[in-house]
C-alpha cells in the first residue's frame, strides 16, 4: 500500500525536493540584500518613531541586540539607539516581530531613552487581508486618524501592557488601543507583539546599554 | 506527431485579445480591482505575473508526460508557488518600494486563476514551444487589461501617467474616486462593456460582408 502512495506521488516529491533546493539558493543569493534593505528602512523611520531624533547620527551607532526569555521561549530583539544631533540618546527604536492573521508581522516600537513611553510604531513588513488587516499600517491625520496614530500621540506607558478595544477608548484610558473595524485579530497581534518586546528583561538591558553608551559601526570597507 | 489543439502562433495571438484573460476570461480579478491604481504598480504586477505564468508553463509542460489526473492540480500549485516566491524575493531585493506598495498581492500570485488555468488548459496538455508562447501571450493580454484599467483610474484619479503628472490640478480636478476601489469596479465595467461593443459590431460587420459576399 505505501509503495503505491510513493509510486503515485513520487513526482510530487522530487518537485518539492528540487523546489525546496531552487528557493533555498534564491534566499541565500537575495537574503542580505534584503536585510540591508529592510535595515535602511528601519533607520529612515527613526525620526519618526521617536521624536527629534537624528537619522545620520543615530545610524552611525550598532544596534543593541538583547536576548529575552528562555529556552524555546527565547527571543532575539534589534534593537536601534536613537539620538539627536550631540549624539545624546533619546530613545530606542526596537524590531519585534510576532504572528499576525495571516503571516507574520515585523514591527519597529519607538520608546524614550528611559523605555517609559511608547513614542511611535511602525509596519515594517505584513501580510495581513488586503482592505481590512492591512490597514494596520494606516497612521491617518488629525481629522481621519488610522490605527498607527494612536501610537504615536497618545504617549502609552510602554511598561504597562496594551489592550485592545473595538470601541474608541475615553480620554483618561491609557493604553487601550482601538481595533481597526473587521481585523481584530491582526490588532491584537500588533498589540501582543509590543506587549511581548517591551518586558521587563528588555527594558533592564536597555537601562544598561544607555549607561554603557553607543558603540560606533565598524567603517566599510573599501 | 501530429500536434493537437491549437499551434504556437495562434495561443500567442488568442491570448492577447480574443481570449484576454481580464476582458474575455474574466480572472485575475483580485489584482485587476486591487493594484490598477497607477501605472508603476500594475505593470509591476504584470511583469510578475509574466515571469511566473511563463515559467509554470514550461515547467509543466516539459513534466506533462508525467503528470497523474489527481495530483495534477497540486503539482501546478506548487510549481506555481516556487516561482512566485521567487518573484516576490526578487522585488524585496531590487524593489523593496514597490514590493511594499504591492504588499501581499504578490504572494497572493499563488491563487490567479489566470495562471493556473493555463497550466490546465495548454500547458499540461502541449509541447513546451506552445505553453511558452501561450504564456507571452496570455502575459501580455494581462499586461493590456492592467494597463488599460490603471491608465484610466491614474490619469482621471490623479492627472498623472506612470507618476509624471500630465493634467495639472487647476486644469482636471482629480477625481479621487477612481484611485479608491468604487473606481476600479467602474473602470472595469465600463471597460469590459467598451470591448464587448467593439467586438460586437466587428463581428456583425464581418458577418454582413460575408452576406454580401
Amino acid at each position: 500500500m505505501k509503495i503505491k502512495y510513493i509510486s503515485q506521488a513520487w513526482l510530487v516529491l522530487v518537485l518539492a525536493v528540487s523546489f525546496g533546493g531552487a528557493l533555498a539558493g534564491v534566499d541565500e543569493w537575495l537574503q542580505p540584500r534584503i536585510k540591508a534593505n529592510k535595515l535602511a528602512a528601519t533607520i529612515n523611520e527613526i525620526p519618526t518613531l521617536v521624536p527629534h531624533a537624528d537619522k545620520a547620527v543615530s545610524e552611525r551607532y550598532l544596534p543593541v541586540e538583547v536576548t529575552v526569555g528562555e529556552g524555546k521561549f527565547q527571543t532575539t530583539y534589534e534593537v536601534f539607539w536613537a539620538l539627536d544631533k550631540d549624539s545624546n540618546p533619546l530613545g530606542w527604536v526596537i524590531k519585534a516581530t510576532g504572528a499576525g492573521f495571516a503571516d507574520k508581522i515585523e514591527l519597529l516600537i519607538g520608546v524614550d531613552a528611559k523605555c517609559e513611553v511608547i513614542t511611535g510604531l511602525s509596519i515594517l513588513d505584513q501580510k495581513e487581508t488586503p482592505g481590512l488587516g492591512n490597514k494596520i499600517e494606516n497612521v491617518g491625520d488629525e481629522n481621519q486618524r488610522g490605527f498607527l496614530w494612536q501610537f504615536r500621540k497618545y504617549g502609552h506607558h510602554a511598561d504597562e501592557p496594551l489592550a485592545v478595544t473595538t470601541a474608541s477608548p475615553k480620554m483618561n484610558e491609557f493604553n487601550k488601543i482601538k481595533a481597526v473595524t473587521g481585523a481584530t485579530i491582526s490588532s491584537r497581534s500588533v498589540c501582543n507583539i509590543i506587549n511581548e518586546a517591551l518586558s521587563g528583561q528588555l527594558r533592564t538591558a536597555l537601562a544598561e546599554a544607555l549607561t554603557d553608551g553607543p558603540t560606533s559601526r565598524p567603517a566599510k570597507k573599501e | 506527431m501530429a500536434q493537437d489543439g491549437p499551434t504556437p502562433l495562434e495561443r500567442f495571438i488568442n491570448g492577447i485579445l480574443p481570449e484576454n484573460p481580464i476582458f474575455r476570461q474574466v480572472l485575475g480579478m483580485c489584482p485587476t480591482l486591487a493594484v490598477t491604481n497607477g501605472m508603476k504598480e500594475a505593470m509591476t504586477m504584470a511583469a510578475a505575473v509574466a515571469f511566473v505564468l511563463t515559467c509554470a508553463n514550461i515547467v509543466t509542460s516539459l513534466i506533462r508526460s508525467l503528470l497523474k489526473p489527481h495530483l495534477r492540480i497540486l503539482v501546478f500549485t506548487l510549481t506555481i508557488a516556487t516561482f512566485v516566491t521567487i518573484a516576490d524575493r526578487f522585488l524585496a531585493a531590487f524593489m523593496p518600494d514597490m514590493s511594499r506598495a504591492l504588499g501581499p498581492y504578490i504572494p497572493l500570485i499563488i491563487v490567479n486563476c489566470v495562471i493556473i488555468c493555463r497550466c490546465e488548459v495548454c500547458a499540461s496538455k502541449q509541447g513546451v514551444a506552445t505553453a511558452a508562447c501561450d504564456a507571452i501571450g496570455q502575459s501580455l493580454g494581462f499586461a493590456l487589461g492592467l494597463a488599460s484599467i490603471a491608465a484610466v483610474r491614474e490619469i482621471i484619479g490623479n492627472g498623472s501617467f506612470f507618476g509624471v503628472t500630465i493634467l495639472p490640478e487647476w486644469a482636471w480636478p482629480r477625481w479621487g474616486i477612481m484611485l479608491l476601489p468604487p473606481g476600479a469596479f467602474l473602470t472595469l465595467g465600463l471597460l469590459m462593456g467598451l470591448v464587448n461593443h467593439v467586438s460586437d459590431w466587428s463581428s456583425q460587420r464581418k458577418k454582413a460582408s460575408a452576406n454580401k459576399a
